[in-house]
C-alpha cells in the first residue's frame, strides 16, 4: 500500500497536517528537518566554554532532588477551606514524558492530611468473616514473596471539569492532572487472606486507613483474591508518605479512592459497609435523579500532554503530538489523533510496553502550518471499549456526574500558536 | 499440655484441609484476640452491625453541633464554609449544579454515625462520645425532617430510619 513518495512530501495520515506514525522511524523526518535547518548557517560564534566546565561541581546528595532549573514541574496544590492537608494536588503532565511519575509527583487526595505514622507501630489487621483474624506488622509483610505492578490510579474526580457548560480555560494539570503511574510492590492481599482462612459468605470487605478519616472503601471480594496488592514499594522505594507508607490497598484499574493508603484494617463482610464515600460521593448522579453506585474500573481514556495549553506553538514546522492512554479494563490497542476536531483520525504510534491497568504513551508527528487546529485524541481498549466524545458521554449520563468523565478532551490552537480548552 | 496438643493438632487439621497456600504461606501475621480488634473494628454496616451502647436527641445534639460542628457547616447544617447537610430534593433537580445533602442523598443513617464518629469534627477526629455521635445523628436527621424533634436515636432505632433517598442507587453495570 505505501506509495513511493519524494522524501520531500512525507505521508498525510489526516487532515491538518498529521503524519505517519512511522515517520520518526524513516528517513523522512531528516528531509522534513532540513527545511527548518536551512537557515542556521549564518556566522558562527564558537561555543562558550561555561565555568561548570572549568571547576568541580557539587558534592554527592544522600538522597537526589530535580535540577532548580526545573523548578516549576511540581503539583499544583487545592486545599479544601479551612484546612491545610485535605484537598488535591494534581500531576504536571504537561511537564513530563514516559510513562511513570516520579513519586515526589504522584498526585495525592488527602481526606485530614498525611498521617505520620511509626512504621514499627503500625500493624494490618485483618479479622470479620475469616476463620482466624490476623494482625501483621510491616516487618511480617517484609517476609512474603512480592510482586510488582505497574499501574496506574486515577481519582474518580480527574476530569471532572469537563462536565462544566463553558470549557475552563486550564491546562492538562488542573483537568487531568488527578491521574498518576508507578510501579507499586509488595505482597498479595490473597496470600493474605488464604492464610487468615476466608468464610465461604464472605463477598465483600471493608479497606480502613489508619489517617485521621479513617478513609474507608468497600471491595469486591473477587477482585481482592485477584490482582489486589498490599504495596510497600512505589517505584522502588517505600512508599512516600503521601501516598500510603507503609502500606497501601493497590487495586489496579480501579478508581483511586479505593486504593486505601496507610491501610490498617481489611474486615471482610457478606454486603458493602455502605460508608461514606461509596454513597454521599463516588457515585454518578443521572439526569433522572438515580445515581450510579459501585462505579469500580475506570474507563478508558487519553489527553494529549503537547501540545496543550500553556505551551504555546513556536515556529511552523514539524512537532510532536504526545500523551498518555490508559483503561482500568485491560490494555490499551489504539490512540486516535485528529487535527482537526474529529473530522478525521490518524492512529498514533503506541511506545512500549502496552501494559493492562497502566498508562501507555503514545505519540504522533504532525507538520503544523501556523494556522488554527483542535487537536483530539481517542483511546481503544482490548475489550473493545472506544473513548467517547464528550457530547455522547454527557448525552448518555447527563452532566451532574462530578465522577468518571472520560470523554474526549480537545485543545484548540490559535492562529500564532496559543493553546487553549475548547470544546468540539 | 493436652490442651497444647489439642490446638497443635486442629491447626495441622486445618493446614490439611486448607491446602498448599496456607501452608506454604509464611503465615507470620499474629492471632487477634476479640479484646484487641474491638477498638479498631468501628466500622456500622447499613443493618446497624457495630452500633454501640448509647442514645442521644436532636435537642442533645443541637449543643453539639453548635460547640463543635458549626463553624465549617454553618448554622442548621447550611453549609459553608465546607459541605452543605440539610436540605430537600429541590436541591438536586435537573438544570442546576446538584447540591447533595445528607437528606436528600444519603441512603443510609448508619453512615452518618460511622463517619462522624471516625471522621469529624475534621480537627478532632475521634474525640466525640457515643453519646454526642448519636446526639448529632438525632439533630441533623431531625434537621432535614427524617425524624420528629422528640426522637431517640440508639442501636436500636437509627437502622431503621429510612432516609429518602434510600432507593435513589442504581448498581453500576458496564454498557448499560
Amino acid at each position: 500500500m505505501r506509495k513511493n513518495k519524494r522524501p520531500s512530501e512525507p505521508e498525510q495520515a489526516a487532515g491538518n497536517g498529521l503524519l505517519d506514525r512511522r515517520l520518526f522511524l524513516t528517513a523522512g523526518v531528516a528531509a522534513i528537518g532540513s527545511a527548518a535547518l536551512s537557515d542556521s548557517t549564518a556566522a558562527a560564534e564558537a561555543l562558550p566554554v561555561e565555568p561548570w566546565m572549568k571547576t568541580p561541581g557539587a558534592p554527592f546528595t544522600p538522597y537526589g532532588q530535580p535540577s532548580k532549573y526545573a523548578g516549576k514541574v511540581v503539583r499544583a496544590v487545592a486545599s479544601v477551606p479551612g484546612t491545610t492537608g485535605t484537598g488535591t494536588s494534581r500531576t504536571p503532565h504537561h511537564l513530563l514524558d514516559g510513562t511513570i511519575t516520579p513519586n515526589g509527583l504522584h498526585f495525592e487526595r488527602h481526606h485530614a492530611g498525611v498521617p505520620d505514622i511509626n512504621p514499627e507501630a503500625h500493624r494490618l489487621l485483618i479479622h470479620g468473616l475469616v476463620k482466624r483474624p490476623l494482625v501483621f506488622t510491616l516487618d511480617a509483610l517484609m517476609r512474603y514473596p512480592m510482586e510488582s505492578r505497574v499501574a496506574f490510579i486515577e481519582c474518580a474526580g480527574n476530569s471532572g471539569l469537563l462536565y462544566q457548560k463553558e470549557p475552563a480555560q486550564v491546562g492538562v494539570q488542573p483537568i487531568h492532572g488527578l491521574l498518576s503511574c508507578a510501579e507499586w510492590s509488595g505482597v498479595r492481599l490473597a496470600t493474605l487472606l488464604e492464610e487468615a482462612g476466608v468464610d465461604p459468605s464472605a463477598q465483600w470487605l471493608l479497606a480502613e486507613g489508619a489517617d485521621a478519616s479513617g478513609m474507608s472503601r468497600s471491595v469486591p471480594l473477587a477482585k481482592a483474591m485477584d490482582d489486589a496488592l498490599i504495596a510497600i514499594y512505589q517505584n522502588g522505594e517505600p512508599v512516600r508518605p503521601s501516598n500510603g507508607y507503609p502500606m497501601r490497598l493497590l487495586l489496579p484499574g480501579y478508581e483511586g479512592n479505593m486504593n486505601v493508603k496507610w491501610l490498617r484494617r481489611i474486615k471482610l463482610t457478606e454486603g458493602p459497609t455502605m460508608t461514606k464515600d461509596e454513597t454521599s460521593k463516588y457515585t454518578i448522579l443521572l439526569n433522572d435523579g438515580k445515581s450510579l453506585q459501585f462505579c469500580f474500573a475506570q474507563e478508558a481514556k487519553s489527553m494529549i500532554t503537547r501540545p496543550s495549553p500553556g505551551l504555546t506553538m513556536g515556529s511552523p514546522g514539524l512537532y510532536e503530538i504526545t500523551g498518555l492512554a490508559w483503561s482500568g479494563y485491560g490494555r490499551i490497542t489504539k490512540v486516535e489523533v485528529s487535527a482537526d476536531g474529529g473530522a478525521s483520525w490518524a492512529q498514533a504510534a503506541l511506545q512500549g510496553p502496552v501494559l493492562p491497568m497502566s498508562v501507555t504513551r503514545f505519540r504522533l508527528p504532525w507538520r503544523w502550518e501556523g494556522g488554527p487546529a483542535v487537536l483530539q485524541s481517542r483511546a481503544t481498549d482490548d475489550s473493545g471499549y472506544v473513548q467517547p466524545s464528550r457530547a455522547k458521554l454527557i448525552a448518555d449520563r447527563g452532566s451532574r456526574g462530578a465522577y468518571h468523565f472520560n470523554g474526549i478532551t480537545s485543545w484548540g490552537i490559535a492562529e500564532g500558536g496559543e493553546v487553549k480548552h475548547v470544546y468540539a | 499440655m493436652s490442651t497444647r496438643n489439642t490446638l497443635l493438632g486442629a491447626c495441622s487439621a486445618l493446614m490439611v484441609l486448607h491446602g498448599a497456600a496456607l501452608a506454604e504461606g509464611p503465615n507470620l501475621g499474629k492471632a487477634a484476640s476479640p479484646d484487641e480488634i474491638a477498638s479498631w473494628d468501628v466500622s456500622i454496616g447499613p443493618g446497624g452491625a457495630g452500633l454501640p451502647p448509647g442514645s442521644g436527641t436532636p435537642q442533645q445534639g443541637e449543643q453539639v453541633y453548635v460547640a463543635k460542628c458549626l463553624a465549617c457547616h454553618g448554622e442548621k447544617g447550611a453549609g459553608k464554609p465546607n459541605d452543605r447537610l440539610v436540605g430537600g430534593p429541590e436541591l438536586l433537580a435537573p438544570g442546576q449544579a446538584p447540591v447533595k445533602t445528607v437528606g436528600n442523598f444519603w441512603p443510609y443513617a448508619t453512615t452518618i454515625f460511622d463517619y462522624v464518629r471516625r471522621a469529624m469534627p475534621l480537627n478532632e477526629p475521634k474525640s466525640l462520645r457515643d453519646d454526642e455521635v448519636y446526639a448529632v445523628v438525632a439533630y441533623l436527621l431531625s434537621l432535614n425532617g427524617v425524624i420528629g424533634e422528640n426522637d431517640t436515636i440508639d442501636a436500636r432505632t437509627l437502622p431503621t430510619v429510612r432516609m429518602p433517598n434510600r432507593d435513589g442507587f442504581v448498581r453500576f453495570s458496564r454498557g448499560r
